[in-house]
């Protein structure tokens, strides 16, 4: 079956608030999988439920009802404790306003996520963060507080945090948002790049040209998905960059 | 997750708020500080109080004449006085553990001599008397054994006694006159100052029991034997022997009462430093309260931190902390606040007893178990304080702290 190999698979998925009397139906019985390697973006007007698909995705919140299966294991049945360990060891999340520890250098942010590590055998978590850190071309800022870094670079450490525990799945809620359009692009071709390099990535955003640069795009509207469809002229952010002429931005 | 990575984010977070941190150790400096002071303030005086009774003579056994009974009424101590001298030679001659022994024999005398005359209680004691009190002489010499058996008419003043007759003159060598009895003053004692009572204790003549009992008493039974052990921990000993050797000498049958009773200074002693004990603890009360209140500060100060690092709070659950994770960082945040803060108390309590000591001239003493018992009560404080806030952090949603501005 190759649904067994999807890295997410959610049924019937649903999320209901209770504001007062009034039940918000944020996310009405969607089903979605996802398949190891791509790279899909989730698109919709604000209020949609793409936030709120994307906190399900990320065990942040818990489903009202649906089954999520993550790595084919039933997340939803989980409890507090279980999530915080698939949080720290299976998915890499990003966030829209960076969510940095403030007066915290570049490598201690990278290193929290391998301080609540609790499988098996120690790790060099300094080496660990600097690696993650380089791979995402910040080798230089190593020490820098986020108030010393500029929003891209910000977001940059945000993804080495998110790389750092080395999972299968990255997920970004609207990575792009804070960013101009040159550190977007950078952002995206990073993206591009890790993807190639095999791992799956879901992002939500509401620009149509950064979701171009996925392989996939799901669009919702009022709880539901409206399309699911590949993306047929997609984006080599990589190759932009490249022929952006420097400081065109800036 | 090992609890060294937790003491290290909590002591990073501790460093990132140096201000707030030290406000809120200040109410633990200043509670740790106040019970240090103050049982230090209460173990000085239980020490002073020690030495003092110790200067009565340590290792001192007192044997004074029981309580007689007249058809099971009791007619209290001394009502049947059976004490003689020749207790005292007996025990004297038959004790193990007793080193000295000496009765005393209290006769009232009227001395004339030097400048004047005085009203003093002549003390008929043996040559170990001295010893047995710790007393020494400041001038001349005491009597000896020999002139104890010779019944010699010797004596040895009182510091007191020598200011009302002889205040500006050696009273060595001199005569003074007791009952009309011409004695030879071959030593001044030195001052030992007021017992506990009240009652000074200078204000005395002593002189040999033999000479004092045929001379100015002439009474035949004693109304004290004191006694004394070469170490404090043969004192129990000396007593059972003491009374075995008594109930002999007396002819008692086994079920005869004791007609005399046997003492020592830890029963005087112990009531003395029960008092004091009591006042020590009324005083660690006191400067405890000062300690919750601090603690009560760490609690605030936690919970306004965990509002303020709701988000920090979420970020860490988002990259895998679990609840626990988040409660234990607070709980050893609040620890390592108010063991540090206790430290601080600790040397802040060193510095307000040397300060006292030197400005009201009051002992101090702060035992190794006082800093330990501060330190432990300090902490203990912290993990008291720090659950509540703590908690109520780990039981954060991670997408609302996430959220929270």
């Amino acid at each position: 079956m190759a649904d067994s190999q999807a890295v997410i698979r959610i049924e019937e998925l649903t999320r209901t608030y209770s504001e007062g009397d009034t039940a918000v139906h944020a996310l009405r019985h969607v089903d979605l999988s996802v398949n190891p390697g791509e790279m899909l973006a989730i698109m919709g007007a604000s209020g949609s439920g793409k936030s709120t698909l994307m906190n399900l995705l990320g065990c942040l919140d818990r489903p009202s009802s649906g089954r999520y299966r993550l790595d084919g294991l039933r997340v939803d049945e989980m409890n507090r404790r279980e999530l915080a360990d698939i949080r720290n060891t299976r998915i890499g999340f990003v966030f829209q306003g960076f969510n940095l520890l403030a007066r915290t250098s570049a490598l201690d942010n990278v290193e929290l996520p391998l301080l609540y590590d609790r499988r098996g055998p120690k790790v060099d978590r300094v080496k660990l963060a600097r690696a993650a850190l380089e791979r995402v071309g910040l080798a230089d800022r190593l020490h820098h507080q986020p108030s010393e870094l500029s929003g891209g670079q910000q977001q940059r450490v945000a993804i080495a945090r998110a790389l750092v525990m080395q999972p299968a799945l990255l997920l970004a809620d609207e990575p792009t948002g804070n960013l101009d359009t040159r550190t977007s692009l950078e952002v995206m071709a990073l993206f591009q790049e890790l993807n190639q390099a095999g791992m799956t990535i879901l992002l939500v955003t509401h620009e149509h040209d950064i979701a171009e640069c996925a392989g996939r795009l799901v669009e919702l509207r009022d709880g539901k998905i409206l399309r699911d469809q590949p993306v047929e002229a997609r984006r080599d952010a990589v190759a932009e960059l490249r022929d952006l002429p420097a400081g065109a931005d800036e | 997750m090992n609890t060294l990575v937790l003491i290290r984010i909590a002591l990073r977070s501790i460093r990132k708020n140096k201000t707030r941190t030290l406000l809120t150790m200040l109410g633990i400096i200043i509670g740790v500080a106040a019970v240090i002071v103050m049982v230090a303030l209460g173990q000085g005086a239980k020490e002073q109080i020690r030495s003092r009774i110790d200067s009565l003579g340590s290792n001192l056994v007192v044997i004074t004449p029981g309580a007689s009974k007249s058809g099971g009424v009791s007619q209290g101590a001394g009502s049947m006085n059976r004490l003689t001298l020749l207790d005292a030679e007996t025990l004297t001659r038959e004790s193990m553990w007793l080193s000295s022994v000496s009765p005393l024999i209290v006769a009232p005398a009227h001395a004339v001599g030097g400048s004047g005359n005085w009203r003093v209680g002549v003390s008929g004691v043996s040559a170990e008397y001295a010893t047995i009190r710790n007393w020494e002489v400041s001038a001349g010499r005491l009597f000896d054994e020999t002139e104890v058996r010779a019944m010699r008419k010797v004596c040895v003043l009182g510091k007191t006694v020598v200011d009302n007759l002889f205040a500006e003159q050696d009273p060595v060598g001199q005569q003074i006159i007791l009952r009309d009895v011409p004695f030879e003053i071959i030593g001044v004692l030195e001052p030992k100052g007021q017992t506990a009572e009240g009652r000074d204790q200078d204000d005395t003549i002593l002189a040999p029991y033999t000479t004092v009992k045929t001379r100015l008493a002439g009474r035949q039974f004693i109304p004290m034997i004191l006694g004394a052990t070469d170490n404090k921990a043969d004192v129990p000993a000396a007593l059972t022997e003491a009374k075995a050797i008594l109930r002999e000498t007396h002819g008692l049958a086994s079920y005869d009462d004791d007609d005399f009773t046997v003492r020592d200074q830890n029963e005087l002693a112990e009531t003395a430093e029960g008092a004091t004990e009591v006042m020590t603890l009324l005083l660690a009360a006191i400067a405890g309260v000062s300690l919750l209140v601090g603690g009560i500060g760490i609690m605030n100060i936690m919970l306004v931190s965990v509002t303020e690092r709701t988000r920090e709070i979420g970020i860490r659950m988002a990259v895998g902390a679990r609840g626990g994770d988040v409660l234990m960082q607070f709980l050893i945040e609040a620890i390592v606040m108010s063991l540090f803060g206790g430290l601080i108390g600790v040397a802040a309590g060193y510095g307000g007893s040397a300060l006292l000591e030197k400005f009201t001239g009051w002992d101090t003493v702060i035992t190794p178990q006082l800093v330990a018992i501060s330190l432990g009560f300090s902490a203990a404080v912290g993990i008291f304080f720090g659950f509540y806030p703590a908690r109520k952090a780990a039981a954060l949603d991670p997408i609302e702290a996430l959220r929270y501005e």
